[in-house]
């Protein structure tokens, strides 16, 4: 709870910095993109923070999404598939490759992250292949779709809208139901949860499952927000985006620990320092600098907090490496 | 002349243990001794100290009758005191000249240090034709059988200039020619006076290869055996002799023969070298399962339990055969485990009192899969109580509690089902006495309610105290059954230690 509030705080702060950076007419346009962002990152980043709370990780997602995105619209424009019948297609072959996932990691007893490395490979170079390495023109048939959901609803993006409904799913399903509890019993220590009678191979599978599912429901939003799907940039870092948004919200990757409000709390930290260098007219390039700045740092408050260091110790740290540099 | 080796009154205290008190040692040149003892007894915090991985609180060590502290293992082996583990610790993708001098390879080239192999070679080749390990030295030692890797060890500790080898359960996993040829090596090397001290379990090991046997027991000398003293009893005698204190809350009940059983095991078998285990027990009994580490006891409750893959054989509860492939199987019918580790396999030690508790029965808990939270608080309150865990709170972590309260916590969060079988695996390992007893009591309300108990332990008095039948492993499998008016402690080792059943 500590934690949440502290990063709540942080976030607080960077919205603070950023109305001060933007000129106020053009708050209610700059909150409607933001929230339109967060909305679509966010859901990976819950899939991705549920997966993480039992000890796994997933890699995949940014290729996942690429993969579901090109998948959609071969399904629409070659197979004329009307799009609420793709929609439940995709979600199917989200939650199929999260079973593949899952099943490879326990029954046949890899390792999460070369499963899921060789997904980030593998389904980018599907979806490659499965658009030619064209940009399909999707943006016709999907145009009413696209046009709900970009549109707003009292301010904020539908996208965001839709997140809060996934997320309160998430909530209910890891905090409030035995499921949920199975999820951090087995993050925490799989030996007890499996020596407890949990059966710890079907949770770890749903995890996996649950994961690409919602990175398949970000694939939809993705395709409905821009309209366009290019194979190659699609999804790109979306893995690394959701897992340190993830890991910012207090999801430790040992397992057993995180909580959905801080998953959200983190994506949210995410897309505003993205904002805020956008709006500080900072280089772009130097984006990737900060965030994996802002994240270094997190973790490295996080540590000291965890084994109760103070400002002296650290000094008498810097004072020692001073002293041993400077014979 | 002054002993090879000397200990004087070595001490070592562990947080709430003292595993050696006052305990004195000496080795001769060319002797093998025996230090035996039953587990916990100080064997190895002892072989420890004297090979230097660890450092004694108080005492003296002599060699050559010289004081030497023995701070690291480097010290203890630049005065020829070689520890070899029971694990042994070698690099199985290295051929066996590299094993032998890992670390200390001869080099030419300076500050390049390429490795010098044919002097390397040459030299492993002279020690290991010392030994009559036929293999070359340039063979990769995971193509090697576990009696040549032992030899391998044993070259290594030679090639250190050895002159006090101390061996740690060496032939835990062997075959018995090749513990046969490991004898053969240690007497050649005690003529050229090398000096072996010798730790098992094995007693009838010990009975041929020692020259002197030393007893301990609760981490103090316990008499030592020379010559034609040293028989299998003798050593036993010295090994458990002592008296049973009061404090195992035992109503046994009349009589339970006649009654249907409530477990019955037949030919269970985890491994395909078994014979298979039988045995049953009739409700409110408690049988006690002895046995030495490694017996095979903890496999044993694992297989009932579904933890681990039953090779063949058939469980069943109140007369019907129950198919057990994972813990869910073995739970649903009634069979629970308090497992040996409290720590890894029986608690989540991050989580709170109520968490571990409500874990195995959440679905009791919660309606449409939601958790009641109010039900769970009254669950754990409930339990907490009965059990009396001393918590501050049920919100306390697990990892804040005292290891007998903790140990209640895994209780409570079993038995507020009551269950058929309730398997104990070292119930009381590492906690106080209080605790201890208030457990004893809860064993015999449980029995008393009809369960049938299974108390797995290494601590016999507990055993003794608490156990209506006994049945003793070795091995893998069932060495002996034991009815109340046969059990002694002597028995229990001379069967635990692989001694013939009396018939």
């Amino acid at each position: 709870m500590k934690k949440v509030l502290g990063i709540f705080a942080f976030l607080c702060l960077l919205y603070l910095l950023i109305l001060i950076a933007t000129d106020p007419e053009a708050w209610g346009s700059n909150n409607f993109n933001l929230s339109k962002r967060i909305g679509v990152y966010g859901i990976s980043c819950l899939g991705v923070g549920l997966l993480i709370v039992t000890g796994g990780v997933d890699l995949s997602i940014g290729s996942v999404i690429c993969f579901c995105a090109a998948t959609f619209c071969w399904l629409v424009l070659d197979c004329k598939l009307p799009i609420p019948l793709a929609i439940f297609a995709i979600l199917l072959l989200g939650a199929g490759i999260g079973a593949l996932n899952g099943v490879l990691v326990t029954y046949v007893g890899l390792q999460a992250f070369v499963v899921t490395l060789c997904g980030l490979f593998a389904y980018r170079g599907a979806a490659r292949w499965m658009t030619n390495d064209d940009i399909p023109r999707i943006a016709p048939a999907v145009a009413s779709w696209s046009a709900f959901c970009n549109d707003s609803f009292l301010g904020v993006s539908v996208f965001a809208w839709m997140l809060l409904g996934f997320f309160a799913m998430a909530t209910v399903f890891l905090h409030f139901t035995i499921h949920g509890r199975y999820f951090f019993a087995i993050g925490n220590n799989e030996r007890a949860a499996h020596y407890s009678g949990i059966n710890v191979n079907f949770y770890k599978i749903l995890a996996y499952v649950l994961c690409s599912l919602f990175a398949a429901i970000g694939a939809l939003m993705e395709v409905f927000w821009i309209s366009s799907v290019q194979a190659s940039s699609t999804g790109n870092f979306m893995e690394l985006y959701a897992i340190a948004g993830a890991v910012l919200g207090g999801c430790s990757l040992r397992g057993g620990d995180g909580t959905t409000t801080g998953m959200i709390i983190g994506t949210a930290i995410l897309c505003l320092l993205r904002n805020l260098i956008q709006m500080a007219e900072i280089k772009d390039y130097l984006e990737p600098v900060v965030i994996g700045g802002a994240l270094l740092l997190c973790a490295i408050l996080d540590e000291m907090l965890r084994r109760g260091i103070s400002w002296s110790d650290i000094s008498l740290f810097l004072r020692q490496l001073f002293r041993k540099q400077t014979p | 002349m002054a002993s090879l080796l000397r200990a004087v009154n070595i001490s070592k205290a562990f947080p709430g243990v003292q595993a050696l008190a006052d305990v004195n040692l000496h080795v001769e040149r060319g002797e093998v001794v025996a230090v035996v003892g039953e587990n916990g007894a100080g064997k190895s915090t002892l072989m420890k100290i004297l090979a230097g991985v660890t450092t004694a609180d108080s005492g003296m060590l002599e060699v050559d009758g010289r004081p030497v502290a023995l701070r690291s293992v480097t010290e203890a082996e630049h005065l020829g005191i070689v520890l070899i583990h029971q694990e042994l610790n070698l690099a199985g993708n290295l051929d066996i000249a590299g094993n032998i001098f890992l670390g200390r390879e001869p080099t030419w080239g300076g500050v390049l240090g390429l490795i010098d192999h044919s002097r390397m070679h040459d030299d492993a080749a002279h020690i290991t034709g010392r030994l009559g390990l036929l293999a070359s030295p340039y063979a990769v030692v995971d193509t090697l059988s576990i009696g040549q890797q032992q030899l391998v060890e044993i070259a290594r500790a030679l090639s250190l200039q050895s002159r006090l080898l101390i061996l740690d359960e060496p032939t835990s996993s062997l075959t018995e020619s090749e513990t046969a040829l490991l004898f053969r090596v240690l007497s050649e090397l005690t003529e050229q006076g090398i000096s072996i001290l010798y730790i098992s379990h094995r007693l009838k090991e010990v009975e041929i290869i020692a020259d002197r046997v030393v007893v301990l027991r609760d981490g103090k000398n316990a008499g030592d055996l020379v010559g034609d003293e040293i028989m299998h009893h003798a050593i036993v005698q010295r090994m458990v002799g002592r008296e049973l204190k009061q404090f195992f809350q035992r109503h046994r009940p009349e009589a339970i023969a006649g009654v249907h059983p409530v477990v019955s095991v037949r030919g269970v078998r985890w491994s395909e070298q078994q014979k298979g285990i039988d045995f049953t027990i009739a409700p409110g009994e408690i049988v006690g399962m002895a046995g030495l580490m490694g017996s095979g006891r903890t496999e044993l409750a694992e297989t009932l339990f579904g933890v681990r893959r039953m090779v063949s054989g058939a469980v069943a509860i109140d007369g019907v055969t129950i198919p057990i492939r994972t813990p869910a199987d073995a739970i649903n019918a009634g069979i629970f485990l308090i497992p040996e580790d409290r720590r890894v396999q029986g608690l989540i030690l991050v989580d709170t009192v109520k968490d571990n508790i409500s874990l195995t029965q959440l679905s009791s808990l919660s309606r449409f899969g939601i958790v009641q939270g109010s039900q769970e608080d009254e669950l754990a309150q409930a339990m907490c109580q009965q059990f009396n865990v001393r918590t501050p709170s049920t919100s306390q972590t697990v990892a804040n509690l005292s290891g007998g309260n903790q140990q209640k916590v895994v209780l409570a969060k079993w038995l507020s089902r009551t269950p058929r079988l309730l398997i104990m695996d070292e119930p009381t390992r590492g906690i106080d006495v209080g605790a201890k007893s208030e457990i004893y009591a809860l064993m015999d309300d449980l029995a008393e309610k009809g369960a049938a108990i299974l108390m797995i332990s290494s601590d016999l008095e507990e055993i003794l105290g608490m156990s209506d039948r006994v049945l003793v492993m070795h091995d893998g499998d069932l060495a002996g059954q034991l009815r109340r008016n046969e059990l002694s402690e002597q028995v229990i080792m001379h069967l635990a230690t692989g001694g013939a059943a009396k018939t």
